[in-house]
């Protein structure tokens, strides 16, 4: 058997034989505690400037983030920056109950359906399930209530986030996952399909010179909920990136 | 693919003298390093990152064996299937079956090195099933019928010029006299192109660039999106991925992905890095309702052990070749296989044989640029001279080679001599050349002065030298 020729090869290279069981157990064990490298300190801010330096990124990778008070001014905000777009009142919209929940009639000209996207849609609002401060992205778990299909089909992404959903690195939103996702097929926590996005598509293949809307969004827009009172900017004052990140060139694509 | 490394000199020569090329790797390659240069010091932990990636690779690869089986144990348990194969005959054979059991007639894919290794493309095709490449730079290099010349901009080689003549040329059905103010507009040609391929596929196969054995994940970082409409929208998706690129947990591919971007692009994080866990899920409104992942060695399995392995550390970011003046001279197609630049030079022998490809690990001045950018500190030079030996002890250095070599390494046993025989020739060189200062041809040494010149020696030898600083000590 091909799998068994494979092994016996590694093997034969590590000059050992299968794992004695004890030594199995322990790299099970690494496994079962998925231990954490070292983690930038970046994104290890208070809170209020964790949220900033959420928005400084997305922005630095060509994202847009508007902060609205609470659930019910995603109307208005969402027909407004439609509107400043001069795009279409009409939206694919992911058939999750924090969306369902928006009091939709104060906007009776957004036309929305709650399904999958296709080819022809031009603009989607997905829910955000969480996102990562220290570089600006967007984790979007597939759900049967999140459709993969809203972060890719459309020329218009725009995503409800809850402020209270960012963490710093990474490795917090896999807690989260961790804590939270329960996958009926697997027993375990990941579904069938997590993107991280960070930014509109890209590409810069056309010598070395980016160029956004490459297959994906042409836009990414973020609706960023300030439902964590510890997050909100302090005082008046615009809240200043609270590190500075030289922005650089932009980056090429793959 | 075909092997044409025995052809290296020959190709490094049309290299030089293509204009075309030469303007587009003057184009690419300073915003290359410029970008990885920013994002490496906009994190200052790059350093230790660099050990911590190295490390994880090491302990994954230490226990290769178990942590394969720990992911296929996962890919089960998540409703999808893993295929082993040794060889890529195999592994072709796996994704045309389960091509042809989904009925397929057109294929998507998004950029994977391995198909490249595989040559996926020309099995399909002779079967009679229409493989489209969906990043834009490999897409006009299907339509040129040309092969990626970096590992993560397949189209390095080409200008504008070329990209708006070959849409001209073949997509027929849009008016001739068209015109393309901006880059963006021959990007939006192929991005309406490529939508109608994306939805009306059967199948679509991708790459990966991590498989995580906690979670029998596949893993795949892209910019344009083309990966993941091509893993989402068809029946079927196939993950092609070679043995090595397994790690433990989500927490040591999260380590690994903070080096990749920034070591490849210059991005913190790429745009879309997603990961897949098996096939839909029964309430899913859409995803593949099947999940394969091809396990390939490859010849891999045989690096282990050997002073090779540390090579299947790579990551395939590409800061190597970007940073290498032979790749920067000649580009990427010279070096006549799938992997070019510092790490093809080392890969390559391994993977297709030293005979064939004893020219790559010499293609190097050994000035240590790879190893010093390399995210996972992979020892590139070490190991070029390793393939340098290994050719030596197998007799295939040409005859003249060994015979000087071994000439030279007489006389440098019998130090007395030696001091002897250099100082004799500083001193002839030095009373020839003394009027000019450079010897523009050397009687035995055409093809060593042919390219540049040899400076005449000022003063004595080395070792003279050094004695007599010694002496004033």
């Amino acid at each position: 058997m091909t799998k068994d020729a494979i092994l016996g090869a590694i093997r034969r290279g590590l000059k050992r034989g299968p794992l004695p069981a004890d030594q199995q157990a322990m790299l099970g064990g690494r496994l079962a505690t998925h231990p954490r490298h070292l983690i930038p300190a970046r994104s290890r801010l208070p809170r209020p400037d964790q949220v900033a330096l959420f928005i400084h990124n997305v922005e630095k990778e060509f994202g847009t983030v508007e902060r609205v008070p609470d659930l019910a001014a995603i109307p208005a905000a969402l027909s407004g920056y439609l509107a400043a777009q001069n795009l279409p009142s009409r939206f694919v919209m992911a058939p999750h109950p924090e969306l369902r929940e928006i009091p939709w009639a104060s906007r009776p000209l957004l036309e929305f359906e709650q399904r999958r996207a296709e080819g022809t849609d031009q603009v989607s609002l997905q829910h955000g399930y969480a996102a990562v401060a220290e570089t600006g992205t967007l984790m979007l778990p597939s759900a049967p209530d999140r459709p993969t299909t809203l972060n890719l089909l459309v020329e218009t992404e725009v995503v409800v986030l809850r402020a209270s959903r960012i963490v710093g690195p990474y490795e917090d939103a896999w807690d989260l996952l961790r804590a939270e996702g329960k996958d009926t097929r697997s027993g375990g926590f990941m579904p069938r399909n997590i993107m991280f996005v960070t930014g509109p598509s890209r590409s810069a293949d056309i010598e070395q010179t980016l160029e956004l809307g490459a297959h994906g969004p042409r836009r990414l827009h973020i609706l960023l909920i300030d439902d964590d009172p510890a997050a909100l900017p302090m005082g008046d004052a615009p809240v200043a990136p609270p590190i500075a990140i030289p922005g650089g060139p932009p980056a090429p694509g793959d | 693919m075909h092997v044409t490394s025995p052809a290296f000199k020959e190709n490094s020569a049309r290299a030089l003298a293509n204009p075309g090329l030469q303007k587009a790797l003057g184009t690419a390659k300073g915003a290359f390093l410029q970008r990885r240069a920013t994002a490496v010091a906009n994190l200052p932990e790059f350093e230790q990152l660099r050990n911590i990636g190295r490390d994880i690779k090491n302990h994954t690869l230490a226990n290769l064996d178990f942590y394969l089986e720990a992911f296929e144990a996962k890919v089960l348990a998540a409703g999808g299937k893993v295929h082993w194969c040794s060889t890529p005959d195999d592994a072709r054979a796996v994704v045309l079956e389960i091509c042809k059991a989904a009925g397929a007639r057109t294929v998507t894919k998004g950029k994977s090195m391995i198909s490249e290794e595989l040559g996926i493309n020309h099995h399909l095709e002779a079967h009679g099933i229409q493989p489209v490449e969906t990043d834009l730079g490999e897409y006009i290099l299907q339509l040129r019928g040309e092969a990626p010349s970096h590992i993560i901009a397949p189209a390095f080689h080409l200008n504008r010029e070329d990209w708006e003549a070959d849409f001209r040329r073949l997509h027929t059905d849009l008016p001739a006299d068209r015109i393309f103010h901006e880059r963006r507009d021959i990007l939006a040609e192929a991005r309406t192109r490529l939508r109608e391929r994306f939805l009306a596929a059967d199948v679509g196969i991708t790459g990966a660039n991590f498989l995580i054995a906690e979670t029998g994940s596949s893993v795949i970082v892209t910019n344009e999106g083309n990966g993941d409409l091509t893993q989402t929208l068809p029946r079927v998706h196939i993950a092609l991925a070679s043995i090595e690129k397994v790690v433990p947990t989500l927490e040591d591919a999260t380590s690994l992905l903070r080096l990749l971007a920034r070591s490849a692009t210059g991005q913190d994080f790429s745009v879309y890095t997603t990961f897949s866990t098996g096939a839909r899920r029964d309430a899913d409104l859409d995803g593949p309702q099947d999940y394969h992942v091809v396990l390939v060695d490859g010849g891999r399995s045989n690096m282990i052990g050997t002073e090779f392995q540390e090579m299947l550390r790579c990551i395939r970011c590409a800061a190597c070749m970007n940073h290498c003046p032979v790749y920067g001279a000649v580009g990427g197609h010279a070096y006549g296989w799938v992997y070019p630049g510092p790490m093809g030079s080392v890969l390559t022998p391994s993977l297709v044989g030293i005979d064939k490809t004893g020219l790559l690990p010499n293609a190097s001045t050994f000035c240590g640029r790879c190893e010093a950018v390399c995210p996972v500190k992979i020892p590139l030079p070490k190991m070029m001279r390793h393939w340098r030996e290994r050719e030596f002890e197998r007799h295939l250095t040409p005859a003249a080679a060994r015979t000087n070599l071994a000439l030279w390494a007489w006389v440098a046993k019998r130090p007395a001599l030696y001091r002897l025989a250099t100082r004799a020739a500083s001193g002839v060189l030095g009373l020839f050349g003394r009027r000019k200062g450079v010897f523009r041809s050397m009687p035995l040494a055409g093809g060593w002065t042919a390219g540049r010149d040899l400076p005449v020696p000022e003063g004595g030898t080395f070792m003279a030298r050094y004695a007599e600083t010694q002496r004033r000590r």
